[in-house]
């Protein structure tokens, strides 16, 4: 089964890193948008399993387009993974209180990455 | 007489009894004897029986012995090659970790290498350094320190988490910083300590940008982001790969800007005078 990922970070650099990190797993997709408007636009295009979204963003923050998708009754079971440099305990709680799944903080290691993803896509 | 008769007739009665009785014994007394006989005789065939099953019985636990001796060097042997494998499965498992630390790193290398020559705009490239600093080394707060040759100053034309009016100018061998641009030497320092106040002039790590062994700036980090106590060697090996790709790059982007710019200058001349 192929899974379709959604990546939503300003820094192409992060974006890249993100890629190279999820075609280790075979039949997933990649989409990747720059920004939570941007990433809305593309979640609402196509179907879409998962979201690795970071919270400092232009135009739309991570958590405010968290906020947005989950009270879309569409996309609120869609599991969204936060990517961010926000390492305090607050930020997190918040990411969690509006609908995040995971919290991961930058710099990121690919294995770990790659586990939360199987993880919540139910990969074995 | 006829009393006499009586007593005769009597006595041979009794005499033929007796004989039948004697008859009787001697009877018994040769199925006795038969069966006497018969008996040592299965004795003896019983003892010939255990005598020759004895030797067979024997040759073959002598056999059994010797295959359990044959089996259990067998099960020695596979038990120490099972050993042997579960060693070399733990190996295998360690060295599979260890590719896979490599594997992980050499993704971070090729993407900040990929990313730092993907454009030849000046303010991209640094851009790109910052995020390379942010997102794969887990930098809060640094800047980018280039050396202006006239003056041998340094001075930061990118930063994050700091303003750039906050990094003063550096002349070239003072301090820190002005000692890394001076040598070429990296910087760490021993043991990062919590972080307690700013300090323009002291940062935790300093980087030469080179390009072969002409410094053209440095890369100062102050903070490292909360979630990042240490440096791994990752992260060595990054600041490696800052010194040497982000200089060309930096190098490079400016040395096309200014190019454009003259460019540009002279086609604008070109098109006053053909007009």
């Amino acid at each position: 089964m192929a899974y379709k990922i959604l990546i939503i970070d300003d820094s192409p650099t992060m974006r890249q890193l993100l890629v190279f990190a999820l075609k280790r797993l075979s039949g997933i997709e990649v989409v990747e948008a720059a920004d939570g408007v941007d990433g809305y636009k593309k979640l609402t295009s196509g179907k879409i399993d998962l979201i690795l979204a970071d919270i400092n963003m232009p135009v739309m923050d991570g958590l405010k387009l968290v906020s947005i998708i989950r009270s879309n009754p569409d996309y609120k079971d869609i599991p969204i993974v936060m990517v961010t440099t926000e390492g305090g305990k607050e930020d997190r709680e918040k990411a969690i209180s509006l609908g995040a799944n995971a919290y991961l903080t930058k710099p990121i290691q690919a294995p770990q990455v790659l586990s939360i993803v199987k993880e919540l896509l139910k990969i074995t | 007489m006829s009393d006499e008769k009586n007593i005769f007739s009597r006595a041979e009665e009794f005499m033929q009894l007796f004989k039948k009785g004697a008859d009787f014994t001697q009877e018994l007394l040769k199925e006795n004897e038969r069966l006497r006989f018969k008996m040592v005789q299965l004795e003896e065939e019983n003892n010939l029986a255990k005598l020759s099953g004895g030797d067979s019985s024997n040759t073959l636990i002598a056999e059994l012995n010797k295959k359990l001796q044959g089996l259990e060097q067998e099960m020695q042997k596979l038990l120490e090659r099972h050993r042997e494998v579960e060693d070399e499965n733990k190996d295998f498992a360690n060295r599979y970790l260890e590719i896979e630390q490599e594997n992980n790193n050499l993704a971070n290398l090729y993407v900040a290498s990929y990313q730092l020559h993907s454009t030849l705009d000046f303010k991209e490239v640094l851009q790109i350094i910052l995020e390379i600093i942010i997102n794969l080394i887990g930098g809060e707060m640094f800047g980018i320190l280039l050396l202006d040759e006239k003056t041998n100053e340094l001075t930061a034309v990118a930063t994050e988490g700091v303003e750039r009016e906050d990094i003063p100018l550096i002349k070239i061998g003072v301090g820190i910083i002005g000692g890394v641009a001076k040598s070429g030497d990296n910087y760490f320092v021993d043991e990062i300590k919590p972080f307690s106040k700013f300090n323009p002039t002291i940062p935790i790590v300093c980087i030469p940008l080179k390009i072969k062994e002409h410094v053209i700036g440095v890369i100062a980090i102050y903070k490292l982001l909360e979630q990042k106590p240490k440096f791994s060697a990752l992260d060595y090996e990054l600041f490696t790969l800052l010194a040497g790709h982000a200089a060309t790059a930096i190098f490079s982007s400016k040395l096309y800007s200014e190019s454009e710019r003259k460019l540009s200058t002279i086609q604008g001349f070109i098109n006053l005078l053909t007009k």
